[in-house]
């Protein structure tokens, strides 16, 4: 049974990856969870200098989901490679790193920086997170943007290059086509949506960003459609995300055409979950007689559709 | 060693129509919990309550060997998640990770430990105040409370050999007023030579004005702080609270693995009242 699947040049053991800002520098979870078993360990963004991020309350929870706006307090770039990178290595993780700038020459700093540092996997390229002003959104919602920080990081790396795509555009499938287009090895989509909760007693917002993101089980059914959509508009492979917490959440993003998908919030109630979610990929391939994980990719049956009792 | 239990309810003791104590059968936490530690429980099953809650770990029960067989935790109705659990009936699974977070340092004698308690803040001292007996560590707790119907557990701090001193609001018990009232007169009734190091949990004013007796008093002080928190983990960097070393700027850290055990000196206060 053949659970490997491929991002560009790059092989996952399998297509569990933990998701970039809900699983710490993965580090945190050395002592919990066999990093070595994941399929790759997405780390919080990092910009080129460390920064503090936003006052708490910093998430609300919200029916079958909850909100951030963190505001991508991190160590920065350079702190991540001596202190956090060599540990991952030792743990035996799939580094993919999550880079953020607020100019196209910071990503290329990044992504320089981290090519030339041992045990970096690939580059997700934040372009989406919806919690800072100045910077990766700017990109994320313009197509222009989107294809000028994708191809600037393009040429200064052999790294597989991810952009990290945001929902909150008309149509996500147009962004995964500028970044193929680009020179993007995958994407990732999608980053959380955005949106607010208020305490109606005070009449204040409950983050105090006053607007975060939207994450967990209540995006899930809209981040499946948009993994459908992009996989009709790219031949490029897709990482998945968006509400996913069992096996059968995995499998429906690999049917609407992901490679592999990672897990976030679901990590934050069920920080063990990963073994349980392998094996039960392991169950479903047996029952229906899948050799091999890809085969699932984009293998959504559309055909009664042809065969509709009423046809429009 | 980290553990996620699904941890069958034994009993719930409804101390009042707003706390209650928990009792979770958990052995391999019950194990390695140390003093001021904390758990993350799942509410209800399903994903409405979506994330666990953390909960100071209150008892460490015993089963008939002495071996550690369950743990309890103290529960104040305040949302929807602990709503769920005052509600929970015996025989119930609750999803319960832990042990997690820094514990508390535990003074040896000749110092003295002295337990500042204040409501639910009371949580997370029977776990200090056992290793305290351990060590022979003489012990005090001030602990207030509202009425004297919400002191708990006074006869269970007494049996360790915790010299109490109560304090409501409303005067049914106790020194009438805020347990700082007490606290205030005894440091100044102690003299210097006495080794005392202070421990604080309940709201954030009281934590505060404790931490600035104790800094009057230039007696070092722990607070354990209650934040909102996502995972428990320091995955999620939603618990943060700004913190300083002497001479540095103020920094976000996280209270879940940094915490939830603070040095009172190191905390900006001011961030943390809002």
């Amino acid at each position: 049974m053949d659970l490997s699947v491929s991002i560009g040049s790059l092989r996952l053991a399998n297509p569990l990856i933990a998701a970039s800002g809900c699983f710490g520098y993965g580090v945190e979870y050395a002592g919990a969870v066999d990093l070595a078993a994941l399929g790759a360990v997405a780390v919080k963004g990092l910009f080129l200098a460390a920064r503090e991020g936003h006052p708490p309350p910093r998430i609300v929870e919200t029916p079958s989901g909850m909100l951030n706006a963190i505001g991508l307090q991190g160590i920065g770039v350079h702190r991540f490679v001596a202190e956090r990178l060599p540990e991952l290595r030792r743990h035996g993780a799939v580094v993919i790193v999550n880079i953020c700038g607020t100019t196209i020459d910071e990503y290329v700093e990044l992504a320089r920086i981290l090519s030339d540092a041992e045990g970096v996997a690939a580059l997700e390229l934040n372009i989406s997170c919806p919690n800072i002003k100045e910077g990766g959104i700017t990109f994320g919602c313009s197509l222009t943007g989107t294809h000028a920080v994708v191809s600037a990081v393009r040429k200064v790396t052999r790294l597989p290059v991810i952009p990290k795509l945001t929902p909150n555009v008309t149509d996500v499938a147009s962004f995964a086509r500028a970044a193929e287009e680009a020179g993007a090895d995958a994407v990732s989509l999608v980053n959380t949506f955005l949106a607010m909760a208020i305490d109606v007693e005070t009449r204040r917002p409950r983050l105090s960003n006053i607007v975060g993101g939207l994450s967990g089980p209540a995006i899930r059914p809209i981040a499946v459609r948009m993994v459908y959509e992009c996989r009709q508009a790219v031949r490029l492979p897709i990482i998945g995300m968006g509400g996913i917490a069992n096996t059968t959440d995995v499998l429906e993003f690999l049917i609407a055409g992901a490679t592999a998908v990672q897990i976030g919030t679901a990590n934050f109630v069920d920080p063990l979950l990963w073994s349980g979610v392998l094996e039960g990929l392991r169950a479903y391939m047996e029952r229906h007689r899948i050799g091999a994980i890809g085969e699932l990719t984009g293998s959504l049956d559309t055909s009664r559709r042809e065969h509709a009792w009423i046809s429009s | 060693m980290l553990a996620d239990v699904d941890a069958t309810v034994l009993e719930n003791r409804r101390l009042s129509e707003h706390y209650s104590v928990l009792v979770l059968d958990a052995p391999p936490i019950a194990a390695v919990t140390q003093p001021g530690q904390f758990v993350m429980l799942k509410p209800a099953q399903g994903s409405d309550p979506l994330l666990r809650r953390p909960f100071s770990v209150f008892e460490i029960l015993r089963g008939p060997a002495g071996e550690p067989a369950a743990i309890s935790i103290l529960n104040k109705r305040a949302g929807v998640g602990t709503a769920l659990l005052y509600d929970v009936e015996p025989g119930t699974t609750i999803r319960c990770l832990g042990p997690l977070g820094k514990p508390f340092e535990a003074v040896r004698p000749p110092a003295e430990a002295w337990m500042v308690a204040g409501g639910v803040g009371l949580a997370p001292f029977v776990t200090l105040a056992t290793r305290l007996e351990e060590l022979g560590t003489p012990a005090t707790l001030f602990y207030g409370a509202r009425t004297a119907s919400e002191l708990y557990y006074v006869e269970l701090f007494e049996a360790l050999g915790v010299r109490t001193v109560l304090s409501t609001e409303d005067g049914t018990r106790g020194v009438r007023g805020r347990v700082t009232a007490p606290l205030r007169d005894t440091l100044s009734a102690t003299p210097d030579t006495t080794d005392i190091r202070l421990y604080a949990c309940g709201p954030t004013p009281m934590m505060r004005a404790v931490a600035r007796l104790a800094a009057d008093h230039r007696r070092p002080c722990d607070v354990s702080l209650e934040q909102v928190m996502g995972c428990g983990l320091g995955g999620c960097y939603s618990c943060v609270v700004l913190t300083t070393l002497p001479g540095g700027t103020p920094h976000f850290v996280r209270s879940c693995i940094e915490g939830p055990v603070f040095d009172a000196r190191h905390l900006v206060w001011e961030a943390l009242e809002g």
